[in-house]
């Protein structure tokens, strides 16, 4: 499943993956911004940008093909609306668009794969996103390779029976056994979350969830965001003055 | 076709997710604004009452939401749709708690699975974890109760995934994305196709729920649920009159922002997009009519939500 | 001796009316390990569950000399562990470390403390070298391990398990079984393994119907209700 591989990649050790998740945070929260309001030079801006990724890609010890590869999973929807652009005679726009969510995706992988994913729940609670939106976020996380196998299991025996549905069927009768299957999921997955109320209560829950991870602010940190920044920035500044 | 459309755009359920580069500026900043507030309104209207902590029972749904997009529903040679799950969820865990759930599968989907961007998000909650779901519900809220329910769970699957579809259009047009006539004529028919598949699937989902446990699903308007079926309501509403007033007046906008005194930056900033959009290669005059009509039904939206937000608190609901 | 867990005429209807308990008496004492036995809907988890106030029906269940009513749930729930059928269920937080630190967190301890307990729970476990793994990453002994774990960093004097054998392989079930044998806590063991029954119990008790139809040595027990698995003759001839 996608989201194993990403996990593995997150528990690296680099220095990277170091840094605490609100100083990641903050440094692609503005390399997202700084990169969607580029206007000027933008085809020297991304292939800068690009650089830089690849070589904090290589940094982190990432597997630099699979990031590069994985975060192309926005390409299609945007080559759509590029190539619309291109045709109506609007190239600058055709490349903005492929260039600003490559890259924007790109960037978020990264964070992604230098952070496990909890931690980065933790950073974001602590940086003032409600924290009830982050556990529910954190349960998902955690139960959506469980739900997603029963779901394989039951597709598969679903597959089993179905050889012949196709043909024989009317549309009403072929929905039904995958509402079926669907609303025994569901069953099943209420049933789960009764389990883990109840050992929830078991260890003596009160209602609120109390946090293990209270790391600070390091020093390396600082450093970290406003190295990214000047980067990120003087980078911007540096290609629209020159080109 | 139908398969390339799914692939360029519902690949991973729930419709349109929008990734970064495509919204300009004034579009997702202001959109992240609004969301962020009405994110908190839901997660602490999903907290209150006395059941015990429903975080497990949330996040627990949201992985059922992701894995369900695994069980494909026959639809023709060749072609099968999945659930999306927006009005089911509302249906099932009521409004408030599945607007938290489907932000928690929205952000899920940016973060793991680059699915929807980051600044971007504000505009694809609101699409579909608030807008979309809203006006799932709204059918339900009205008519769920009697003999009609088959057709208002129906109507709420098709409204649910059509909401979230044309106000994601809307923002990309109002955005200043190039977007010919066919092209636009063509999306909206495939989302239409898929908003009926939609409507199908739930309803033939709810139906089998029913059968395994009829406490699955929640009575419709139960505790103020229906405050906020009414806003969405509300808001389909607007947007078609905004779309019929709007269409009517192309220049809409720019009276708009003459009429309420918006400083000249603002009203530069509004108008640069929209007149891209017109220099650009949309030379049918009902395109730029709708385009500018879809603009106008998000910033109706908009102040739809808020006063929405202060009806219900002064009924206290 | 004193009765660490006292449960007197224990009576409980489900929502719909439906009885699962029908007048349970049981005791527990120091340093014994109770087997129990009964068909699917006997009663046998719906029992465990009123040992740590997940459930209350009518009737008396005493814990540690505490009644167990609403206002002692934490005290209890501390004294009597609850280690659950299905592990992921019990597993719900990211980390193996974070969530056996989530009783000692919810009991009061500050953060520097439930990590260090939660540590020692993993090591007293032999799962030490897995704090930081995801629970999806764990095999399904090493899963029942870490909740193990859970509950023993809670201090509890009583350990109930549901069903702790389902879905491990023999040397899972053999590692499981030695791990149990160590701890000194007094145990309840709902299982339909009579193996690990045998290995682990010094008494059993028999569930019908919601009530205890039967109780005494393991072996007497099993062998009154037929409970052992049935030795099937193959003869050469009837089968080829």
């Amino acid at each position: 499943m996608h989201h194993v591989v990403l996990d593995r990649w997150s528990r690296g050790e680099s220095a990277l993956h170091r840094r605490d998740a609100r100083a990641k945070t903050i440094a692609v929260l503005v390399f997202l911004i700084v990169l969607a309001t580029a206007r000027r030079s933008f085809l020297t801006l991304s292939a800068c940008y690009l650089g830089i990724l690849v070589a904090v890609i290589i940094a982190a010890g990432l597997p630099l093909m699979g990031v590069l590869k994985r975060a192309a999973v926005v390409l299609p929807f945007t080559a759509v609306f590029a190539a619309i652009s291109l045709a109506a005679g609007e190239p600058m726009r055709a490349a903005a668009l492929v260039g600003k969510s490559y890259l924007s995706a790109l960037a978020v992988l990264i964070l992604v794969s230098s952070t496990p994913l909890p931690q980065l729940l933790g950073g974001l609670e602590r940086m003032g996103v409600p924290r009830y939106l982050l556990m529910v976020a954190q349960f998902l996380y955690r139960y959506l390779f469980v739900i997603s196998e029963e779901a394989q299991h039951m597709r598969a025996a679903l597959q089993a029976k179905s050889g012949s549905l196709r043909n024989n069927l009317r549309n009403r009768e072929k929905f039904g056994a995958p509402a079926g299957v669907l609303s025994v999921l569901f069953a099943r997955s209420y049933a789960h979350a009764e389990g883990v109320h109840q050992a929830m209560q078991a260890r003596g829950f009160r209602g609120h969830f109390l946090t293990l991870s209270g790391r600070s602010f390091a020093r390396a940190d600082a450093v970290f965001v406003a190295a990214a920044l000047i980067l990120i920035v003087g980078t911007r500044a540096v290609v629209e003055v020159l080109v | 076709m139908p398969r390339l459309f799914r692939s360029c755009y519902c690949r991973n359920g729930l419709g349109m997710h929008i990734p970064d580069g495509f919204l300009s500026t004034p579009v997702w900043a202001t959109l992240d604004v609004t969301a962020a507030p009405v994110v908190g309104y839901l997660a602490r209207r999903a907290q209150r009452g006395i059941e015990p902590s429903k975080v497990p029972l949330l996040g627990v749904m949201g992985a059922f939401v992701f894995a369900a997009q695994m069980i494909n529903f026959p639809v023709g040679p060749g072609t099968s749709g999945h659930l999306v799950g927006a009005a089911l969820l509302a249906y099932t865990l009521g409004p408030a708690a599945a607007g938290v759930v489907l932000t928690a599968i929205l952000a899920v989907q940016a973060l793991v699975f680059q699915d929807g961007g980051i600044l971007a998000m504000g505009a694809n909650v609101i699409n579909m974890a608030v807008a979309g779901m809203l006006a799932g519900y709204l059918p339900y809220s009205i008519w769920g109760a009697g003999r009609w329910r088959r057709q208002a769970i129906f109507l709420g699957g098709f409204l649910s995934l059509m909401t979230s579809a044309l106000l994601a259009l809307s923002e990309l047009l109002l955005s200043g994305v190039a977007m010919p006539a066919a092209v636009l004529r063509i999306s909206v028919g495939l989302f239409a196709v898929s908003a009926v598949l939609e409507g199908a699937i739930t309803l033939a989902i709810m139906q089998a729920l029913e059968t395994i446990n009829p406490e699955f699903v929640r009575q419709p308007r139960a505790e103020g649920g229906r405050v906020l079926g009414w806003i969405g309501g509300a808001a389909v509403l607007l947007a078609v009159a905004g779309v019929a007033v709007a269409s009517a007046y192309p220049d809409g906008i720019q009276s708009l922002a003459d009429a309420t005194g918006i400083a000249s930056q603002a009203k530069a900033l509004m108008r640069a997009p929209l007149a891209d959009y017109q220099l650009g290669m949309l030379h049918s005059v009902f395109l730029r009519k709708a385009g500018a009509g879809l603009a106008g039904l998000g910033l109706i939206f908009g102040a739809c939500m808020l006063c929405g937000k202060l009806l219900a608190r002064q009924r206290g609901a | 001796m004193q009765p660490l867990v006292d449960v007197r005429d224990l009576h409980y209807r489900y929502d719909d009316g439906t009885v699962a308990l029908d007048g349970v008496d049981f005791q527990l004492f120091p340093g014994e390990t109770v087997a129990v036995f009964g068909a699917n809907g006997s009663g046998k988890t719906t029992f465990a569950l009123h040992l740590n106030g997940l459930l209350m029906g009518e009737g008396s269940v005493t814990v540690c000399g505490m009644p167990v009513r609403h206002d002692t749930l934490a005290q209890v729930r501390q004294k009597v562990g609850l280690v659950f059928q299905d592990s992921d269920n019990q597993l719900f937080m990211p980390t193996a470390l974070e969530d056996v630190a989530f009783g000692p967190l919810n009991l009061g301890l500050d953060r520097e403390a439930a990590q260090t307990r939660a540590r020692e729970s993993l090591a007293a476990v032999g799962m030490a070298h897995a704090s930081a793994k995801a629970p999806y990453h764990l095999s399904a002994g090493e899963k029942k391990r870490v909740a193990i774990a859970g509950i023993l960093a809670m201090s509890p004097e009583i350990l109930v398990l549901d069903e702790p054998t389902t879905f491990l392989d023999p040397p899972g079930q053999n590692a499981l079984l030695e791990l149990l044998d160590q701890l000194p806590q007094a145990k309840i063991l709902v299982t339909h393994d009579v193996d690990c029954a045998r290995a682990l119990a010094s008494r059993a008790i028999f569930f019908d119907k919601g009530k205890i139809a039967g109780e005494g040595p393991v072996e007497e027990v099993v062998a009154r209700f037929h409970w052992d698995r049935i030795a099937l003759s193959r003869t050469a001839s009837s089968r080829r």
